[in-house]
């Protein structure tokens, strides 16, 4: 396993809360990694770090051995795209104009839109599946469609690269299903794709590598069907359980045994 | 795939299309025409067709020293003011991401006016440059001091220009109620106005208007990245602090060269964004684009109002923005919902 992008030992904290300390992780590359944990375990600030939306108070974050800090903002905008979980869209913003925003760093101050700009964004539009809904206003789409779109606006960023928090939040179950099969076909074509999950099951039946997270910590990391057991769920969540094989695709399924109180 | 309509458009747009330009040209037609009429109403009416040959061929005769050097230099004024205004609130509604910001809330309008009191009660802004100097240091200076106080959030921005504003007005406000004269001098610059403004030194400022102008499209494409939220524009690498540090040093010059010369003229920069949000469909640089055709339009037309409104002399264009600004917004609201506010 190679790994291009790398956590070394950083320390992170807002104000005088410390999220993390001394932690460490190898993203492997072309590989879809999911990270999962309770609420307020540090997944989010992980992945901010990763992207350098947060500078780590000791240790740092690397990209092909050399600190993400140091990187020219373009240029480290040209590897890692992010798609946060509160993106704005602009009123008004048909579809194709914000997926042309992806192109920001590959242009020029005064370069006027390109033909491989043109192409980016038609590509990313067809990879993610949005090409009808070019010209509709982004506000009146759908959860499940809207958030396809700014995928696509990542995706037009062309970053090997590709960083989400919680992507699936806010919707419906088969969209969430769509859109996980959206990254894992991404992760097929030779992207590296890092997820803030929710649903540990969807998580195993989806990631090569998860990374399982409390207070700050890696608890576990690893295939799914390597390191998820009982002790682990356990461990991590609070919560007791039994691990069956998923029917579908025979990766860990979580089935809690919690009944009422 | 089929491509409705592609045309080079400026170096910010992300993507333009024909119907955009169609509107930009459409817009800039509409602005000659009213260019042309403004230089040619007034107390001694000049023939449009005059006032094409005198600026075009010129001959001497009266009508053509009048347009050359009363009328010409006083629309050139009111495009420059215009444009600055209705940019400078463009950029401040994109930044402030509040629809009812308008330039006046970096404190700079407050500071002009204070400045202006203070240097006419110290006696040294005798005269139009002294005026303008003075609007000019007091409007740098009130916006460093939001800036500087503000520049971490949006909201902690205008809360500081709101108060500051409320300082700067006040303590004026009661050093012209103690002295008469400066009273008096304050009272013809605070209507705003463009007459008579054109014999002053203008060249300074309407340079300065001028290169904030091209520098807040240049921007543009920027404050496109910022206005998908201060995280996505961060990982597409739009140096977020820069892009808003710059935004508000171009605001600062074209609001405060157009306040230090025209005084402080309402609306314009509250109002034309509005106007032209619509067609702009979530683009800055056409919001921008649209608005340094749309803001000198607005401000001839009052001008040539100021001037028709009364027969025995001049309204202050002030005066006639806020009377077209205030149905003009009850209109956009009415027209695009309270959700355009």
């Amino acid at each position: 396993m190679t790994a291009r992008l790398t956590a070394r030992d950083i320390t992170l904290r807002y104000g005088d809360r410390v999220v993390s300390t001394r932690l460490s992780l190898d993203v492997p590359d072309g590989a879809f990694t999911a990270i999962v944990g309770p609420n307020a375990c540090g997944k989010s600030t992980l992945l901010r770090a990763l992207v350098r939306l947060m500078r780590p108070e000791a240790g740092q974050v690397e990209l092909d051995g050399r600190a993400v800090g140091d990187y020219a903002p373009k240029t480290l905008a040209k590897q890692l795209g992010f798609l946060p979980q509160d993106p704005l869209a602009p009123e008004d913003i048909k579809v194709r104009q914000l997926v042309s925003r992806g192109r920001f760093p590959h242009q020029s101050l005064l370069a006027l839109w390109s033909p491989e700009d043109e192409e980016a964004v038609t590509e990313a539009m067809a990879a993610a599946g949005v090409e009808d809904l070019a010209g509709r206003p982004v506000q009146e789409l759908s959860g499940g469609q809207r958030q396809r779109v700014w995928i696509a606006m990542v995706l037009a960023q062309r970053t090997p690269y590709l960083l989400l928090d919680e992507p699936t939040s806010f919707l419906d179950i088969t969209h969430q299903y769509q859109l996980l099969g959206l990254l894992a076909r991404l992760r097929d074509e030779g992207r590296t794709v890092i997820a803030v999950l929710h649903d540990i099951n969807q998580a195993c039946r989806f990631a090569d590598h998860l990374v399982a997270m409390r207070d700050g910590r890696v608890v576990a990391e690893g295939v799914p069907g390597d390191i998820v057991d009982a002790a682990l769920i356990k461990d991590v969540f609070d919560l007791p359980s039994v691990i069956v094989p998923d029917p579908v695709t025979g990766t860990p399924m979580i089935v809690p045994t919690l009944q009422g109180e | 795939m089929t491509v409705a309509g592609r045309a080079s458009g400026p170096a910010g747009a992300e993507r333009t299309v024909a119907p955009q330009v169609g509107l930009l040209v459409g817009g800039l037609v509409l602005l000659t025409a009213v260019a042309v009429l403004s230089m040619g109403v007034g107390a001694h009416p000049v023939p449009p067709g005059d006032v094409v040959r005198a600026l075009l061929d010129y001959q001497g005769t009266d009508n053509h020293v009048i347009v050359r050097d009363v009328r010409g230099p006083r629309a050139l004024l009111a495009v420059a003011v215009g444009a600055a205004l209705a940019v400078s609130g463009a950029l401040i509604q994109t930044l402030a991401r509040n629809p009812l910001a308008e330039p006046g809330i970096l404190g700079v309008t407050a500071g002009a006016g204070f400045a202006i009191t203070i240097g006419s009660a110290l006696g040294l802004a005798a005269g139009q440059a002294g005026e303008l100097g003075f609007a000019v240091i007091g409007s740098v200076i009130a916006a460093l001091l939001v800036t500087a106080v503000g520049r971490r959030s949006p909201l902690r921005l205008v809360l500081t220009g709101v108060a500051l504003t409320a300082v700067l007005s006040g303590v004026a406000l009661g050093l012209r109620l103690m002295l008469p004269d400066v009273f008096d001098m304050y009272r013809f610059w605070s209507v705003g106005s463009l007459a008579a403004r054109e014999q002053a030194p203008l060249a300074l400022p309407v340079a300065a208007i001028v290169v904030s102008l091209a520098g807040a499209l240049l921007l543009s494409r920027a404050l496109n990245a910022l206005a998908l939220g201060e995280n996505v524009a961060q990982t597409l690498g739009a140096g977020v602090g820069r892009v808003r540090a710059a935004a508000l040093v171009l605001i600062t010059l074209l609001c405060g060269a157009a306040t230090a010369v025209a005084g402080p003229i309402l609306f314009v920069g509250l109002i034309v964004p509005h106007l032209v949000r619509k067609p702009a469909a979530g683009s800055v640089p056409w919001l921008i684009l649209y608005a340094m055709v749309l803001g000198p339009v607005l401000l001839l037309v009052a001008d040539i109002g100021s001037r028709v409104l009364l027969p025995t002399g001049e309204v202050p264009v002030g005066i006639v923005t806020a009377f077209l600004g205030g149905p003009m917004l009850i209109w956009a609201v009415r027209r695009y919902g309270a959700g355009s506010l």
